[in-house]
């Protein structure tokens, strides 16, 4: 395997909801421009583990947190580090497409506004390329200023998308992103996760086996807390090293 | 059991519950009929009162032609309503005024920025128990507190932050209500591309939760319209026409209702109390069919079409 930077290192990472151990020594190393896949049985802790990269987890009440998450050698959970920027750098993309009830514009040029882009003309820039990133401009550049509610749950998926490209994330975080679209629409997402893992980290929360094996260059699988294994995605589903994980991906449990 | 009376019994059965014999049900049938005559008394009512102050309050209007947009004067014999009907306009305005910020205010931080727990549950306790206060009591509180204690004596600014007592918690309640409807899923996007909290607040949920809030604020309007017991004590009986918009809050004066009390009362003036009380139906009817197209208007603004 070829040289790779480490975009994201968490190392022994800890976090109770109240008295619940939810997540228990969990290390591993996010590459750039790869995909990483979390999977696992519900309740495992992959979710909780992706939001808290973004530090998501921090507006949960009775969350505790140990460990160390440093992206670019920075600790995310330093006193001095401000969640905002954070999310800046770190995007997310939920399970549930969630655009804001206004115009597709408006959708695409919010994170833009709140980090104090205000230029009209740079504004219009910032929606176009997103658009285009997220591989949706073709179907909406003729109704950028009706509701974004409007478009099809796939098509809001990819909207989503292209509202977290739009603040320029370093780190794309997915949480499901395709567990409530239908096959078309997720081969749709699919085929765009590839064109942008060239330019950025992508770690990907999935149900779905058949996506990590298809779209995931390592992939880690979870259980009750606990990361079990993490390696390349080939050698995962072929040669796991854990029993458990055979076990889950030979669907035995799970 | 013997074959036959196993099939004798079967073609019993089968007879029973053969779907062509509509079977009378007495109790169901009383029952209907009692619901229709329920819903006939609930409309008769309110046409007949609405008849009755039409039948009583149009030759008013009609024998003065003056009713609506002329003034009281004693020396020239003549009455009107419009300085009252200023007043309550002007009273609504300024109330709202106070009172919208603080109310919606109020519901943010309890919704968004307290903590969940026993202080959010004792003020929403008392905002409640607030609204179940008889408006005398209030009116009562405001005169000796804003009028005595405050020194404003028996004027419209008196009136107007006494009201705001008695609908701060109608606009309260229903502004965290609407809040409460903005899903988790607008909050988790804005904070996760880097939204802070009250960004998120002005741009994603003050916007759709909007159509919520108005509903309370014309709630609020009609309790403001309705209201005379807390008025009378406060704001008073004076109809002096505005004449500076700042200056008319420290003066007296009487809204539709006070002055439809006040007609009926001091003067033994039915006829007119009954012209006002056409006007007060119609003003009420238009601020109804207001807030529909308001509810309506931001309606269509959070939905697919817009």
């Amino acid at each position: 395997m070829e040289q790779q930077t480490v975009k994201c290192e968490v190392k022994n990472l800890n976090l109770w909801y109240g008295d619940n151990h939810a997540l228990k020594d969990v290390s591993m190393d996010i590459y750039d421009k790869s995909i990483t896949a979390f999977i696992g049985p519900s309740g495992c802790g992959k979710s909780t583990f992706l939001k808290t990269l973004n530090r998501m987890n921090d507006l949960v009440p009775n969350v505790k947190i140990e460990g160390t998450v440093l992206l670019d050698g920075e600790d995310i959970f330093s006193p001095k580090c401000d969640p905002t920027m954070l999310r800046k750098k770190v995007g997310m993309v939920f399970q549930q497409p969630n655009p804001f009830p206004m115009s597709i514009y408006d959708n695409i040029a919010y994170g833009p506004r709140i980090h104090g882009i205000k230029k009209k003309a740079q504004l219009d820039e910032i929606v176009e390329t997103s658009l285009k990133g997220a591989a949706i401009f073709d179907e909406v550049k003729d109704r950028l200023k009706k509701s974004a509610l409007g478009l099809s749950g796939g098509q809001q998926q990819r909207l989503c998308i292209a509202r977290a490209l739009a603040v320029q994330p370093e780190l794309l975080l997915m949480d499901e992103p395709t567990s409530a679209l239908d096959p078309i629409s997720t081969m749709k997402i699919e085929e765009l996760m590839e064109e942008l893992k060239k330019n950025y980290a992508i770690a990907i929360v999935t149900h779905n086996m058949q996506q990590a094996a298809r779209v995931a260059d390592r992939t880690a699988f979870f259980l009750v807390g606990e990361m079990v294994e993490i390696g390349d995605t080939e050698t995962i589903f072929a040669r796991p090293a854990d029993k458990r994980t055979e076990d889950y991906i030979t669907g035995r449990f799970g | 059991m013997s074959t036959q009376t196993a099939v004798a019994l079967h073609n019993n059965l089968s007879n029973d519950f053969s779907i062509l014999k509509k079977k009378k049900r007495t109790s169901d049938m009383v029952l209907r009929v009692l619901i229709i005559i329920c819903a006939f008394i609930a409309v008769a009512l309110i046409a007949g009162i609405i008849i009755y102050v039409v039948i009583r309050g149009v030759p008013v209007l009609i024998a003065n032609p003056n009713f609506i947009i002329g003034q009281r004067s004693f020396l020239q014999g003549t009455y009107g309503i419009l300085p009252n009907i200023i007043n309550t306009l002007y009273i609504i305005v300024i109330t709202l005024l106070i009172a919208t910020p603080l109310g919606v205010g109020s519901a943010i931080f309890l919704n968004e920025y307290a903590k969940p727990g026993k202080l959010v549950k004792i003020i929403e306790f008392t905002t409640e128990t607030l609204s179940g206060i008889p408006s005398i009591l209030f009116g009562l509180f405001g005169m000796v507190f804003f009028g005595n204690v405050c020194g404003m004596g028996t004027s419209i600014l008196c009136g107007c932050l006494t009201l705001t007592l008695m609908i701060l918690p109608t606009i309260t309640r229903t502004a965290q209500e609407a809040l409460k409807t903005v899903p988790l899923s607008y909050r988790s996007g804005a904070l996760g591309i880097g939204a802070t909290k009250w960004y998120m607040i002005r741009t994603v949920i003050l916007p759709s939760s909007i159509g919520g809030i108005a509903t309370g604020v014309i709630l609020a309007i009609g309790r403001i319209v309705g209201e005379s017991a807390a008025l009378i004590f406060t704001a008073g009986s004076g109809s002096n026409m505005v004449s500076d918009f700042f200056g008319h809050t420290m003066q007296s004066g009487a809204t539709l209702t006070v002055e439809m009390y006040l007609r009926y009362t001091a003067n033994n003036d039915t006829d007119n109390a009954f012209g006002i009380a056409l006007v007060l139906i119609v003003l009420v009817l238009i601020i109804n069919i207001c807030a529909g197209l308001v509810r309506n208007r931001f309606a269509k603004k959070t939905s697919a079409e817009g």
